[in-house]
């Protein structure tokens, strides 16, 4: 199964288990979705639940907010990442701050296709997560293989707040796995990826495959252990802490720029609690701090690829 | 344009044709209680005892206690800065407006957020953002929710004329005109955007007007007169429950105290505010309330003394109340 069919069926099972669920956004009914992740489902559910919109972010994303209120578990699709700009108001002034202002639960998924890698170019590319990171009252996840897909989808759809769940286009039909089905409501916690002894890799959704490419391309000189972040609000500090600690080394490695996001927080963090256990700095990569270009060179030459990241990890181990 | 624009909305006191002697009373309670507790709030605020910024909604109290008293149980109202009437209405104490204005515990935000943010589902409300069109897809959201359970709802979402120029009003009204909505947009056309004259920000002579661009229905309502605002959007939203579809209704009325209480809305003419001060939205409704219940200096006098008590023993509650503790404002962030 693919990430992108491991959406579609835990789509399907949460518009199956659970009558307040519906699915909002453009094209999600008619078109089963820019990308199919909703194809079938309006056939099988009916165009109340599987609902097609205008193209007006700010107000779908409005109206599932109120749904959301008021008893339903909307689940609201946004085309391309790169168009939550369009419905930016809504996510970060009237969900995320509702609970603290009033109590009220805003139980939503705002699923949103997000990263580059296929010539996208600078407006169907972009990866958003530290836009909404810094906005207390957001659940930000970003899954990196099919098993979790689902199963941070299915307890997305479960949650109390409102969760930015960022697909990994670039992984979609990409990666396959198998699905897997849990009654987990968490959306929290890191994994590990790859146990190693030498080097810690924190790394999170399309950055994962690459990351793991190069731990294998190294592995005759450095054992590199590789946490998948997963869930990148609320943060699982524990893991990545632990696993530093084993190791003495961190490199933080993400398709997002490093600059300001999550290599920013991950990487300060190490600086300030774990100082004492580096045998190394910590480092830091993410895609160029440029707009996504179109033309395939100069995308390749933007976003991190295995050679760079090999070639990272070996200068932190002979550090 | 602003005083030809009252003009077009008739003089107030002779519009209403069916007038409710029943209502007369209970809405000019309310009224009352809205303008004395935004006075006492203005006042407290000016004597640097209320944190902040204030805002209050004087010379359009009759828009939204109009509107809310024409609200069925179920609808959900999303007021803003000028609608303190309809929270009074819906059953916020003003014990609970006072702690609010002054960010203590037991008011409805616990002191997470201050001044006319304020609202829950409890009371058919939900609390406004600043960023003010944002409200309408919300309030929809909650009557379509309840719609779609089999619970006849509407949603009643004020803005201002101002408000009227931003991208997710025309969205919203295109939704729900397209999903054939329970929705009721009333426009408190108020002639300002803070500082900026309506000349400057409104290119047509109507508002409502631009509801048939939609597929909805456009009305417009002297704003001052609380019946008047009553009688039609109860109309609205009956409309709307019964699957009529959308409104857009334009009260005409006046900002009578600026943007906030710091503006000195030095840039308002005067002839304008003395003009909307003789249809002051009070005035108005005891000129009704003569009518209908023979209304007396006498009864005035015991309706003001017995608002007066209230708001003076809100204001000590409030002033004994104490602050929220911040040790709870990590766990607030999200829902357990």
């Amino acid at each position: 199964m693919t990430y992108l069919e491991a959406i579609r069926r835990t789509l399907d099972s949460a518009l199956e288990d659970d009558d307040r669920v519906l699915l909002i956004g453009e094209d999600v009914g008619s078109g089963g979705g820019a990308f199919r992740a909703t194809e079938g489902l309006q056939e099988k559910y009916g165009i109340d639940r599987v609902r097609d919109t205008p193209i007006s972010e700010s107000a779908f994303t409005g109206v599932a907010i109120g749904l959301a209120l008021a008893g339903w578990r909307p689940i609201v699709e946004y085309q391309f990442a790169d168009f939550l700009t369009c419905g930016f108001t809504q996510i970060v002034n009237v969900a995320a701050k509702m609970h603290f202002r009033t109590r009220q639960h805003v139980p939503m998924v705002i699923r949103a296709p997000a990263g580059g890698g296929f010539s996208g170019g600078p407006f169907h590319s972009q990866n958003p997560e530290a836009w909404f990171l810094r906005t207390p009252g957001l659940k930000v996840v970003c899954p990196a293989t099919v098993e979790d897909v689902g199963l941070l989808l299915a307890a997305a759809v479960r949650d109390p707040n409102p969760v930015v769940f960022l697909e990994q286009k670039n992984l979609y039909t990409r990666i396959k796995g198998s699905y897997a089905a849990s009654s987990d409501d968490s959306v929290e916690g890191a994994r590990l990826a790859r146990a190693g002894t030498d080097l810690t890799v924190v790394t999170y959704g399309a950055a994962l495959p690459t990351v793991l490419e190069a731990a294998k391309a190294v592995r005759a000189e450095v054992d590199v252990e590789v946490i998948d972040l997963r869930v990148l609000c609320p943060l699982d500090w524990d893991t990545v802490a632990a696993s530093v600690t084993r190791t003495s080394r961190c490199v933080v490695v993400t398709e997002d720029y490093a600059e300001y996001g999550v290599g920013a927080e991950v990487s300060a963090r190490v600086a300030e609690q774990l100082f004492e256990e580096l045998d190394a700095p910590v480092r830091r990569l993410g895609s160029g701090f440029w707009p996504i270009p179109f033309s395939p060179p100069l995308e390749a030459a933007t976003l991190p690829g295995v050679d760079q990241i090999a070639s990272l990890l070996l200068s932190t181990a002979r550090f | 344009m602003t005083i030809a624009s009252s003009d077009d909305a008739g003089s107030p006191a002779l519009r209403t044709e069916s007038p409710n002697p029943g209502m007369t009373k209970t809405a000019g309670y309310w009224l009352h209680l809205t303008r004395a507790i935004e006075e006492a709030g203005r006042r407290l605020y000016l004597q640097g005892r209320i944190p902040g910024s204030f805002y209050d909604g004087r010379g359009q109290e009759a828009t939204a206690v109009g509107a809310a008293l024409a609200m069925a149980p179920d609808d959900v109202a999303t007021p803003l800065i000028r609608d303190m009437g309809v929270h009074l209405v819906r059953g916020v104490t003003p014990s609970a407006v006072m702690r609010h204005y002054l960010g203590k515990s037991g008011g409805p935000m616990e002191g997470r957020d201050g001044n006319i943010h304020l609202g829950s589902l409890e009371h058919g409300t939900v609390a406004m953002v600043s960023h003010l069109p944002e409200m309408l897809p919300v309030g929809l959201g909650v009557a379509l929710a309840r719609t779609w359970r089999g619970q006849p709802s509407a949603a009643l979402c004020f803005c201002g004329d101002g408000a009227a120029a931003g991208g997710v009003w025309h969205e919203t009204l295109n939704l729900a005109a397209l999903w054939n909505a329970p929705l009721v947009v009333l426009v408190e056309r108020n002639g300002w955007s803070y500082m900026t004259p309506e000349r400057k920000y409104l290119p047509v002579e109507r508002i409502s007007d631009r509801a048939a661009g939609y597929g909805a229905q456009g009305r417009t309502v002297d704003g001052n007169d609380v019946f008047a605002v009553y009688d039609v959007i109860q109309t609205a939203l009956d409309h709307a429950r019964d699957g009529g579809g959308v409104t857009v209704v334009e009260a005409f009325t006046y900002r009578m105290h600026g943007h906030g209480a710091h503006d000195s809305q030095r840039y308002v003419p005067e002839e304008d505010l003395e003009r909307w001060r003789e249809r002051d939205p009070l005035k108005v409704w005891r000129h009704r309330a003569e009518v209908d219940l023979a209304w007396s200096e006498h009864d005035q006098s015991e309706l003001e003394a017995e608002i007066s008590l209230q708001v003076t023993a809100a204001l000590a509650d409030a002033h004994a109340a104490a602050y929220p503790a911040a040790d709870t404002l990590a766990e607030s962030v999200f829902a357990p």
